[in-house]
């Protein structure tokens, strides 16, 4: 923890739900960008939690953009940063649905332009900020408000789609390995190019668990093989020390899903498929780590 | 330009005192703790300084320092009124 500087360029405090583990992954990322960076954010939990206008809460400058534009966005400034001579980290900050819904469009034309610029999506499976919606990001079985019956499709493979386009880097990350984070952070902003960070932030409020346990959850969701920490540089894929660890002897799935409410009327058939589903994505990552696929 | 902007100003307690949210208040046991610096990391507000001090003008009482606690030297207590 030596490492981590201790400066923070978030002031106390913004109105993030006690327990936000997006606040928390904020923190670090921001103290691994450093000052000169720019956030470029959407419309998500982010763009309401920072403060009263004209008040901020934020000590770094941040351009709030509508939901499908943030990718764009971040590549237009970060053309005219680097025309003027600038080295500013271009980062974007995104909610599942501004990723995986509504802003994939611009985020597959920028890293198809090669924009050099970090989109970070920050993954809590539905639209939280309006109220916990269903967003392409939920999983099978898991209730919202849209879909209070529980999800009757799979979460959509954000990883598979921005794998497509060939980044020089693209990682996973969860709230709940902070230090992993940073490092991740850190090593994609020295690459030049599209990177892709996506971080899983357990939600207290939207999957229904009490505030105190978010880094729990968010170490269930690794140890049990439902989320994969993995690193991808220039296609070579490195499995994190806490996933390397987890996938020798996952924990049951029933561990992480059986204490959030948002899965308490899930049926067993559903809980099948997305044993079934953890089991082959884990034996996919090791093969590829492996170097046979 | 920034007369036709909207742009806000960074400055501390943006979003009020959070601390008014709180029902229950993190306490440290100073000799049980082991200054390990953990809570301070899974803060996701940042309220915890290095000398474990919890700033309670801002501290929303999440728990997750007490719940994260190796050595179980947090602990909440109820708020009184």
């Amino acid at each position: 923890m030596a490492n981590i500087p201790k400066e923070e360029y978030i002031f106390k405090t913004t109105s993030a739900c006690a327990g936000c583990s997006s606040s928390l992954c904020l923190r670090h990322i921001l103290k691994a960008a450093g000052p000169d960076s720019v956030l470029v954010v959407p419309a998500c939990c982010t763009s309401v939690i920072q403060g009263i206008y004209p008040n901020t809460a934020f000590n770094i400058p941040v351009y709030n953009v509508a939901f499908a534009a943030a990718a764009a966005v971040a590549s237009g400034m970060s053309t005219a940063l680097r025309a003027a001579g600038r080295k500013t980290n271009v980062i974007c900050y995104a909610g599942d649905g501004g990723t995986v819904d509504i802003g994939i469009q611009a985020l597959s034309g920028a890293f198809e332009r090669g924009t050099d610029f970090l989109y970070i999506c920050y993954d809590n499976e539905a639209y939280s900020n309006t109220g916990m919606q269903r967003s392409g990001g939920t999983p099978l079985g898991a209730a919202t408000t849209t879909t209070p019956g529980g999800k009757t499709e799979g979460k959509k493979d954000l990883d598979l789609i921005v794998e497509a386009h060939d980044p020089p880097y693209m990682a996973t990350a969860c709230s709940a390995y902070p230090l992993d984070l940073y490092k991740k952070v850190q090593k994609a902003l020295s690459i030049e190019g599209p990177k892709f960070i996506h971080i899983l932030a357990p939600c207290p409020p939207g999957w229904r668990y009490p505030a105190d346990k978010t880094v729990e959850m968010g170490k269930l969701a690794v140890r049990t093989g439902m989320w994969i920490l993995y690193e991808r540089e220039h296609g070579q894929l490195t499995i994190s020390g806490p996933s390397k660890n987890a996938m020798r002897k996952p924990l049951p799935i029933e561990e992480y899903i059986g204490k959030q409410g948002r899965f308490k009327n899930i049926d067993p058939r559903s809980i099948a498929i997305l044993r079934q589903q953890v089991e082959h994505h884990m034996a996919r990552i090791a093969r590829e780590a492996e170097g046979i696929c | 330009m920034s007369e036709r902007l909207a742009i806000s100003k960074p400055v501390k307690a943006a979003c009020g005192k959070t601390g008014t949210w709180r029902t229950f208040r993190p306490v440290v046991d100073r000799e049980q703790c082991n200054a390990c610096g953990l809570c301070a990391m899974y803060c996701p507000d940042g309220c915890i300084d290095d000398e474990q001090n919890i700033d309670l003008e801002f501290c929303k009482g999440c728990g997750i320092c007490a719940n994260e606690c190796p050595k179980k030297a947090i602990e909440m207590v109820r708020e009184e009124d």
